[in-house]
């Protein structure tokens, strides 16, 4: 046996916790800088795009590449002291999960049409009114950005298991217990996270469709 | 310019790609209802975007109770005694009471109920007022879009082809409606329509609009039974003049 009940519960709940904190930020980042990229009409705006959609293809072993460099006892941010910790690890996952949440936020936000934003000024909105109710329409596209980001998040292994250490215990998560458990050829346990991972991920994804159907109905 | 003029163009010039919109000089007078006419293209919807300070004019004075409509982008205090009807109805996501309620709302007005529920009674949504707005059909679109512009209690209406998606029956109302409301209280419409029979029955003074350009303008019954430009006699007879 691996490991107990208790270290797979153990294990799940720290992969939903580090992914759920990550994708929190990443959002309370990246919609509302999303939305304004979105909203706003730039001489640069391709570019803006390439670049946002560029970050979505960020190579994770890159990010956790850097995020070593950064936090190692000779990086400029050892004295944080993060590296092989949860924090490391959440830090890895936002950068990951925030050109998810910026870009699709910026084109779900770039396809209200502007003709309901005229409309939605002629019934009297001033600036911010103007911009809530854009976003608003946009909900759909922002809960899908969210989405997004914690797929991404939460299958993620490279950047997690080089800032993190898959350390029992203390931060091993689904994804770098999988690659433990292959490295070792227990093929089946290994499975078994990755039917676990699955389980996680399509739980939250049922939640965001419930949200997004109730926001339809609204 | 006459002094109660609310409006007051001069030599105001939009250009859209291949098309000008040239207007050498249009005065709206507080209280009417101005009907534009024009064929698809004239230039109506162009106007009215102006009128209501979401487009701005490349040339030319467009003043609005004294306040410019070129330079500058209109205080919110001024903006909001104004507002627009689309000729698409851009309806927002939620409930068709959602929707009427939107202008009140922006308002911060507390009192919302009343004046929603007597303004989904008017124009007959009060039975679909739980629908989501989505699903509403082009003419019930319509009517939601004018009673969330009514409510507001606009001092000017501006309406694109209103009426575009509605059944004779609902024309009707729509008519009367804006007539009746115009009786309540002082509201300035200006009504864009290419329906020569609506504008002669709806409008104090009606103009007409070809390729951008203001041909005529003056009181409705004199518009079509003594129109002083051969153009403007040949569009009321129905005959092809664009």
């Amino acid at each position: 046996m691996p490991f107990s009940a208790a270290d797979f519960w153990s294990i799940v709940c720290l992969s939903l916790a580090v992914t759920a904190t990550a994708v929190s930020i990443a959002s309370v980042v990246g919609i509302p800088l999303g939305a304004w990229l979105g909203m706003s009409r730039w001489r640069f705006q391709r570019s803006i795009s390439a670049i946002v959609h560029t970050g979505m293809a960020l190579p994770p072993v890159v990010v956790g590449l850097l995020l070593y460099l950064l936090f190692s006892r000779s990086g400029p941010l050892a004295a944080l002291g993060w590296l092989f910790t949860v924090e490391a690890m959440v830090a890895a996952q936002t950068i990951l999960a925030l050109p998810f949440v910026v870009g699709i936020t910026m084109n779900s936000v770039a396809a209200v049409p502007a003709d309901l934003v005229a409309q939605i000024k002629s019934l009297g909105a001033g600036e911010w009114q103007c911009r809530w109710t854009v976003l608003r329409e946009a909900r759909h596209g922002v809960l899908l950005a969210v989405a997004a980001a914690f797929g991404r998040s939460i299958s993620e292994v490279g950047a997690v298991l080089i800032v993190g250490g898959n350390i029992a215990g203390h931060t091993r998560v689904l994804t770098t217990a999988i690659v433990l458990e292959t490295s070792k050829g227990r093929f089946e346990f290994a499975l078994a996270l990755g039917a676990a991972l699955l389980t996680v991920a399509l739980l939250v994804n049922l939640v965001i469709l419930r949200l997004q159907g109730s926001q339809s109905a609204a | 310019m006459t002094d109660s003029a609310l409006f007051h163009l001069r030599n105001v010039r939009k250009r859209l790609g291949a098309f000008t919109l040239d207007l050498h000089q249009v005065d709206v007078q507080a209280g009417e209802l101005l009907a534009l006419l024009g064929p698809t293209g004239a230039g109506k919807t162009t106007l009215l975007r102006l009128l209501a300070g979401l487009a701005r004019a490349d040339e030319g004075e467009l003043v609005f109770a004294g306040h410019s409509l070129h330079s500058t982008e209109l205080p919110l205090a001024v903006r909001r005694r104004l507002t627009l009807v689309h000729q698409r109805p851009l309806l927002l996501s939620g409930t068709v009471r959602f929707n009427v309620e939107y202008g009140l709302r922006l308002r911060k007005r507390r009192d919302l109920a009343d004046p929603v529920d007597a303004m989904l009674e008017r124009l007959g949504l009060a039975k679909l007022q739980r629908q989501a707005a989505s699903t509403l059909s082009g003419g019930q679109s319509q009517l939601v879009a004018l009673a969330r512009a009514l409510v507001i209690e606009p001092e000017v209406l501006l309406l694109d082809e209103p009426t575009a998606h509605l059944d004779p029956a609902h024309v009707a109302l729509v008519e009367t409606t804006i007539r009746e409301v115009q009786r309540e209280r002082p509201m300035t419409v200006v009504w864009a329509t290419h329906n020569l029979f609506q504008a002669r029955r709806v409008a104090d003074r009606t103009a007409l609009l070809l390729n951008g350009r203001l041909v005529e303008a003056g009181p409705t019954e004199e518009f079509f039974t003594r129109p002083s430009d051969p153009r403007t006699a040949d569009f009321v007879e129905g005959r092809m003049v664009y």
